[in-house]
């Protein structure tokens, strides 16, 4: 039935096991509209945030999904500004993947922004950020920077919509995502501009927190060291995380998407950006448990009590972080696809597991001595917000790969022949 | 306008004798009624409740008979360096630079909570729920004091009402300034030891203005430098050390 949609020179399955395997994605899509629904309608209570816990999953999964989808403008910005010249050897890897990494940081932007409206008390304010901007304010700069980047991904994602087979028989749009093709290293420049200052401001959200010992740091001007840790930790995520998503997808549709080189190529870059931000978030560690905590009359051991007790931290630091940098850094172990996957995935982890302490380590220490520890777990509308947006994610990206060329290698990797012959204009036909 | 360095012009503080306190709890009853504070449907949830003013009971943590307790009331602490006033995105809280008060604007607030992570007094407090008043309590509502529709932050504002009052009053009589007795919020009227005493802390006729520099004054969390204009007094060296955290041997005892 959409056989005319399908790029050429691939082979995409039935429509029936396509929509199959929307439909999972469907039901957690509902389960997030229904969350969102009773947010709207009965307000934040239906959370389990409190005065404590001011900021729950969502601003857990926010910073995440910002976090990973940083492989968007990084890949453009290696592909577009400076592929040309420092990285032309791997310029076609890097093009193999620079589609997929705009989806990817597509989905997770719009997803975030979408969670952040729920989040909100007065979400018909939203706008107010905008109008009654505080300049002071590290959310502020967020706010504008991701909102004008959701922009500019949808323009980066453009071209790529508009060269799905059918519409590119409209002559205006074809012209109009050729005009966009050409000048893509232009957005490629604004979109590495605002992420470099959204990545940093929500670290520096957390880093400004002079009341809060635990997420306080000192800095450069006006910007804390978080500012800088967050955009080294989402650069070193972002090309994992497009890495683990293109795997994911060679998996499901059984096919090869890209080649290896460029597994080994992301591997890379993520690996030495990881081992360098160890060096950096040690380094910090080090620095705030010597000066910010002494100076706050507490000890290191003070900010971490059960559940969420030290092991956190060696975690963070240790288990998903030194470890996948090492992996990743040394050639024999990411030459081992299943190493380079869990090297990957250890990575991915380690980020999120690094915004799930910056966001609830922080409001569950006591600052006053005669207050209490806290702990919060999310309720199921929280839950479905969270999974919703994962649903929304797979599907977008699952849509985006039957229907528009996303990999520009796959054609050549997996041939299609008809009695014999390859043919280029295969989009027709249906996939035993 | 005040100086940098809080040196000069109107600086409202207040200090609590936790001496005096006897944890009634009129003066969190006062402080809700006067500002219109809504009810949960079930107040018991401390961490969703709206109190302006909390009073925390804290303990020497020693056994039997050695055992002594005070009550700690904690209102917004009115920072001079207020940690709140610099985060909020659309500038919705900001600080009186004439009475060096922070105050809620509760129409432009969008719910974020930013600033609530930023406090580390938990003194901002988020409307979960829709307002409700039950009971007929709607009849005893001020129309001094907007109430607040849910999904907004609210805090004392050290009844800045009663500010507008006293100012009305005085220019009404062609004055410029205002008397101690002239402007106190609703807490500092209702406590019925006189623990609370309020006035400007950089005006010499103000007795608050001499009771912050008692060797048994301070404030909670000094260290961090949110420079609190609320102090407290207490001869116990328990209380004044359970106000902030210290090192092994850092906190030394009054003689």
């Amino acid at each position: 039935m959409d056989l005319a949609l399908i790029p050429n020179g691939v082979q995409r399955c039935s429509l029936k096991t396509f929509t199959s395997w929307a439909v999972l994605w469907i039901v957690l899509i509902v389960w997030g509209l229904v969350s969102a629904f009773l947010v709207f309608w009965k307000g934040l209570n239906q959370t389990n945030m409190n005065h404590y816990f001011a900021f729950g999953l969502w601003i857990v999964f926010d910073l995440s999904l910002i976090a990973l989808g940083a492989g968007a403008f990084f890949t453009g910005f290696l592909t577009h500004i400076i592929g040309g010249i420092f990285l032309y050897p791997f310029r076609d890897n890097l093009r193999a993947v620079v589609n997929a990494a705009v989806v990817i940081g597509f989905i997770c932007y719009s997803a975030a922004i979408a969670m952040l409206g729920v989040d909100i008390g007065q979400p018909i304010r939203g706008w107010f950020i905008f109008w009654h901007a505080n300049v002071h304010s590290m959310l502020t700069e967020v706010s504008f920077c991701i909102t004008a980047y959701l922009g500019v991904l949808t323009i980066e994602y453009l071209p790529l919509i508009l060269s799905n087979r059918k519409l590119k028989q409209v002559p205006e749009f074809n012209i109009f995502g050729n005009t966009l093709h050409h000048i893509v290293a232009l957005f490629a420049a604004v979109g590495t501009f605002l992420s470099f200052f959204h990545q940093g401001s929500l670290g520096g959200m957390f880093g400004v927190l002079f009341g809060r010992p635990f997420a306080f740091r000192e800095g450069f001007f006006i910007w804390p060291w978080t500012f800088f840790l967050f955009i080294h930790s989402s650069i070193a995520a972002g090309p994992a995380f497009t890495l683990l998503c293109i795997w994911v997808a060679q998996k499901a549709t059984g096919k090869q998407l890209v080649t290896r080189d460029t597994f080994t190529l992301l591997a890379k870059i993520s690996g030495w950006l990881l081992a360098t931000y160890m060096i950096a978030k040690i380094a910090d560690t080090i620095g705030w448990a010597y000066g910010v905590v002494p100076r706050a009359g507490l000890s290191f051991m003070d900010f971490f009590q059960a559940p969420y007790g030290v092991w956190l931290i060696i975690a963070e630091i240790g288990i998903f972080g030194i470890i996948p940098a090492i992996i990743l850094i040394t050639p024999k172990y990411r030459e081992r696809e299943n190493l380079l996957v869990i090297g990957a995935l250890m990575n991915v982890i380690g980020i999120v597991l690094n915004r799930f302490i910056v966001t609830i380590q922080t409001l569950a220490i006591p600052v006053m001595p005669f207050d209490r520890f806290m702990t919060y777990f999310p309720t199921w509308q929280e839950w479905g917000i969270a999974f919703g947006s994962i649903g929304y994610g797979i599907l977008i990206f699952s849509l985006s790969y039957r229907y528009l060329p996303m990999f520009p290698q796959e054609p050549e990797l997996n041939p299609v022949e008809v009695l014999g012959t390859v043919v280029t204009d295969s989009g027709a036909i249906k996939r035993s | 306008m005040k100086s940098k360095d809080n040196a000069t012009g109107t600086r409202y503080g207040m200090v609590v004798d936790l001496d005096k306190c006897i944890g009634c709890g009129v003066c969190v009853v006062a402080c809700s009624s006067e500002n219109n504070v809504s009810v949960l449907y079930d107040e018991s949830d401390k961490t969703r409740n709206i109190s302006w003013l909390k009073i925390y009971r804290i303990t020497n943590g020693k056994g039997f008979p050695e055992t002594e307790a005070v009550y700690l009331p904690r209102p917004c602490m009115q920072c001079d360096n207020p940690p709140c006033v610099p985060v909020c995105p659309a500038t919705a809280t900001r600080q009186d630079p004439n009475t060096g008060t922070v105050s809620q604007i509760y129409t432009r607030c969008i719910g974020c909570r930013y600033c609530m992570a930023a406090c580390p007094y938990h003194a901002r407090d988020f409307n979960w729920y829709d307002p409700s008043f039950p009971n007929g309590m709607d009849r005893y509502l001020s129309p001094e004091v907007s109430p607040r529709m849910r999904g907004v932050v609210e805090k004392c504002t050290f009844c800045h009402h009663r500010l507008m009052r006293a100012k009305a009053k005085a220019y009404a009589e062609g004055r410029r300034d205002i008397a101690q007795d002239e402007y106190i919020p609703a807490c500092v009227e209702a406590c019925p030891t006189k623990a609370i005493t309020f006035g400007d802390l950089n005006n010499p006729k103000h007795e608050v203005s001499a009771l912050i520099k008692s060797p048994y004054s301070f404030r909670l969390l000094e260290r961090l430098g949110t420079e609190p204009k609320v102090y407290y007094l207490s001869t116990k060296d328990w209380v004044r050390r359970m106000a902030d955290n210290y090192l092994e041997g850092e906190f030394i005892d009054r003689p």
